[in-house]
């Protein structure tokens, strides 16, 4: 497993961030994120799925309320939220059955059990502004690829 | 005319009788609805099977409580979005069903458009108007040309305003839902104790975004100490600040488009702050704002009857094909 750090200073940079990560991504792609509330979860969602090619005048909002929002890029991104959710209820939403067709993002995935192919990506509020990113990669080549990226997120 | 209207967009099954545009023969709602069964009232969950259990049951209770016969019925009103998919699709099938055995019309009604015009089940407005519909899963400002004639003119860019206010008490541990036990806790807070970002409230569009004022009060909390004595003050300065936002963006829509009239619907409009705020701001600027009660402004299945009156008056056509969706789609909307 390969560990890939990213520096954001502000939400603008949790939107770069995602957007670096969501022009990589591939459909049956599962990202699974955590991190606490304020931590900018849903910003760097917007940003992923701006790097998917889901155009700015769809909004990305927040999925709390319908626990599930697709929006139609280059692919299809679904954006599920499971933060009104119990453990139990998760297995209930059934996100493997969108993998064939969308690349998957959870928020507060910390309420559902996840198989080892999935991309964890946890953000640290390490200041009131700042957020560390890190991304938890199977997939050596792939890594390598966010790896370069995160170079430019890097303190120093 | 009696018109049948059933809402299952969220967490609650809510089905209404209305007559004649005007009377609430009977509204229930499930979380409100003694249902001598172990069903918890404010437990989310995938709310679809619990409509499935629910819906059949209301709607048997409501015939009962008003006896009225199923044929006496002269249409059925159903929302097919925005809102949780599988909770949609489960309002949707039971009316189609309803209807096709009836022989009745099946009128669709969009959610956001229905809490618009919910003021009319208890008042007269004239059109056009600026509509904001604000609550845990929306918050939009509508141009309302006409009865079936809108345009929404903003939403938000994240987190619904409502949805702020739960996180928010989720987060210190004060209970749910978090907008009224905000509420209670503001009425005794000083209101400028704390201040809080008013985001987005100078650009020029009618969008909000909520999700940063959450982050700055929980930073706030983070970086300061909260007593029992102060908290109410924080969360004055914080609900302030969100309805700050919201009042100004709606009467800055107001006066842009030359429109003296404001409906305020959806769950956050009972908040009596907001409705002070609303009514102080308006009065400044010669507009008259206007909001549902309580009940109605909550989700609730009269608001679906009443579109759906209105629609039959009309003479909508009536369709079995009508599909449900989950997002509000942007722009213009005219029927």
């Amino acid at each position: 497993m390969e560990r890939i750090e990213f520096i954001s200073k502000s939400p603008y940079d949790t939107w770069d961030i995602g957007e670096q990560i969501g022009k990589q991504a591939k459909r049956g792609d599962l990202f699974i994120i955590y991190g606490e509330l304020g931590s900018g979860k849903t910003q760097l969602v917007k940003g992923i799925a701006r790097g998917i090619g889901v155009a700015d005048w769809q909004y990305v909002v927040s999925p709390s309320f319908t626990i599930i929002n697709i929006y139609e890029g280059n692919h299809s991104l679904c954006h599920v939220d499971l933060y009104r959710l119990e453990p139990h209820e998760v297995i209930d939403i059934n996100v493997e059955e969108f993998l064939n067709e969308s690349v998957v993002v959870v928020e507060w995935a910390e309420r559902g059990k996840w198989w080892n192919g999935a991309i964890k990506i946890f953000i640290d509020s390490t200041g009131e502004m700042e957020r560390k990113i890190t991304m938890e990669v199977e997939d050596v080549s792939r890594a390598e690829i966010w790896r370069h990226i995160s170079k430019k997120y890097r303190e120093n | 005319m009696i018109v049948l209207g059933i809402d299952t967009s969220c967490d609650d099954t809510s089905i209404a009788l209305l007559e004649d545009g005007k009377k609430v023969l009977r509204s229930l709602i499930s979380s409100q609805v003694d249902l001598h069964r172990p069903f918890g009232g404010i437990v989310p969950e995938i709310a679809s099977r619990k409509h499935v259990e629910l819906i059949d049951y209301i709607y048997e209770k409501i015939l009962i409580d008003t006896h009225i016969k199923a044929s006496d019925i002269d249409g059925v009103g159903v929302t097919n979005g925005p809102g949780l998919i599988g909770s949609i699709l489960v309002g949707l099938s039971f009316a189609k069903g309803l209807a096709l055995s009836l022989r009745k019309p099946l009128i669709p009604v969009n959610h956001i458009h229905a809490h618009a015009m919910s003021i009319f089940l208890e008042n007269e407005v004239q059109f056009p108007f600026i509509a904001l519909v604000v609550s845990g899963g929306h918050t939009i400002i509508l141009l309302v040309k006409e009865i079936f004639e809108y345009k929404i003119l903003g939403t938000t860019r994240d987190d619904a305003a409502g949805e702020a206010f739960d996180k928010i008490a989720k987060f210190l541990n004060i209970g749910y839902p978090g907008g009224s036990i905000i509420e209670e806790y503001s009425k005794k807070g000083i209101k400028d104790y704390v201040f809080f970002p008013r985001p987005m409230i100078n650009e020029e569009n009618y969008d909000f975004s909520f999700s940063g004022l959450k982050t700055s009060l929980i930073n706030y909390i983070k970086n300061n100490i909260v007593t029992n004595d102060n908290l109410k003050d924080i969360l004055s300065s914080f609900q302030e600040a969100a309805f700050d936002v919201l009042t100004f963006k709606t009467i800055k829509a107001s006066k842009d488009y030359n429109i003296k009239t404001i409906v305020v619907g959806g769950g956050v409009a009972s908040n009596l702050r907001l409705r002070e705020m609303f009514l102080e701001k308006g009065k400044k600027e010669g507009i008259r704002v206007f909001f549902s009660s309580p009940q109605f402004c909550t989700d609730n299945g009269a608001m679906i009857a009443l579109v759906a009156f209105f629609g039959l008056k009309r003479g909508i056509p009536s369709s079995l094909d009508v599909k449900g969706f989950s997002r509000m789609p942007l722009g213009e909307l005219v029927i």
